[in-house]
């Protein structure tokens, strides 16, 4: 009986694995040639000087393409970007500068091209904030924690009740360089 | 005293949301499409390009430059017969061309001329000038991203208006027409 359900058991599995196998395998297939596209935009980029590419593929790394809102002229497909990624290739060849290059896309598309904004007045904050906001957040941290431990050191010395007046004047007499009442301590504690 | 402290203790991060709020509603509201142009107020690029063959003025021989409509106030349109919003602004422009003189420019952008003619035989064409610019680096000097666009250049030939994408109604009224007496008598004549 026991037997009879484990080679049933056996015998379903295989009957329901060969085809799940078979279906992993097409969709695995599938995944791979959905991919393959993504990776379709081939151009041939000539560059007179070999330092040239890897300053073109800095280049339309950092810079943004105008149309797409979030990707820069390396990812994009979009037309635009690869008119621009045409023009930046023929500004390097022309013996242009990173600079100069992005000067020319500033000058036609604005701040909006630059992944990295520019120091200007109306990015001032952008830059700044940060590292005004952490020093805002240190000053005052600093000004609590002192407070907190003046407020640690005074105030059980001023404290009404009995209970914490013995408990500072045991850690008065235990701590060696304030043990002025050292001779009262020692009578206290019973003689052997 | 110390109910002072405590409220304004409470107040600090409600007032801290509130800001962030507003910070934030702000900047989601904004159309993140609309781009400030680089161009507004500066000079309008040069350039000198062929002309389609129907366009309907052929003065200055066979190309057109910005530079001769100095002294006039001009609209230049990016268009493309690929364009699908290029369809939808098309009738807007033949109005303009049919009630008012102003000089209407359409740059045929990154469009193969056969295309371009083919589709303004069908649409009707407002243009006075269709400088072809075939592979699009007109466009990138003057900070296009796609088609379509519309610029409005002075009379000393300065950028002095910028839409990205296609107008519309509203926008002719609102923000085009108010720089044409002409174009803005029309919509106000209108009850």
């Amino acid at each position: 009986m026991q037997n009879h359900a484990r080679s049933m058991n056996t015998l379903l599995n295989k009957t329901l694995t060969a085809p799940f196998v078979y279906l992993s395998f097409m969709a695995g297939l599938a995944l791979f040639t959905l991919t393959g596209p993504v990776y379709a935009v081939v151009e041939i980029a000539e560059f007179s000087q070999p330092e040239y590419e890897a300053r073109y593929k800095e280049l339309i790394a950092e810079l943004r393409c105008p149309k797409c809102q979030n990707q820069n002229l390396l990812d994009s497909d979009a037309p635009i970007a690869e008119d621009l990624r045409r023009k930046t290739r023929s500004l390097i060849n022309q013996g242009k500068t990173n600079e100069q290059v992005k000067a020319f896309m500033l000058d036609r598309y604005g701040d909006f091209v630059l992944y990295k904004p520019r120091f200007t007045a109306a990015t001032a904050f952008l830059w700044l904030g940060p590292f005004v906001l952490l020093l805002l957040i240190i000053v005052l941290l600093v000004r609590k924690i002192k407070h907190k431990q003046e407020q640690e050191m005074f105030l059980p010395s001023q404290a009404n009740d009995e209970a914490t007046r013995i408990k500072v004047r045991n850690l008065m007499s235990n701590t060696p360089s304030l043990n002025r009442d050292n001779s009262e301590s020692d009578n206290s504690t019973p003689n052997k | 005293m110390a109910e002072n402290k405590k409220t304004r203790l409470y107040i600090i991060p409600l007032l801290a949301f509130l800001g962030l709020a507003i910070l934030l509603g702000i900047g989601l509201t904004l159309n993140p499409k609309e781009l400030p142009s680089a161009l507004i107020n500066k000079q309008a690029p040069d350039f000198n390009l062929p002309l389609l063959n129907l366009s309907t003025e052929q003065v200055q021989a066979t190309t057109f430059s910005p530079t001769q409509y100095l002294g006039k106030r001009w609209i230049l349109n990016v268009w493309a017969s690929w364009c699908p919003s290029c369809r939808y602004e098309h009738p807007l422009f033949n109005q303009i061309a049919s009630n008012t003189s102003i000089p209407l420019v359409g740059l045929n952008y990154k469009d193969k001329p056969e295309d371009a003619s083919q589709w303004l035989a069908e649409r009707g064409n407002p243009y006075n000038a269709i400088p072809s610019d075939i592979n699009g680096d007109i466009g990138i000097e003057w900070g296009v991203y796609g088609a379509p666009e519309t610029f409005v250049i002075d009379e000393q030939g300065h950028i002095i208006y910028r839409h990205a994408g296609p107008i519309n109604a509203r926008i002719l009224e609102q923000e085009i027409a108010p720089l044409f007496p002409t174009l803005n008598a029309l919509f106000n004549n209108k009850p």
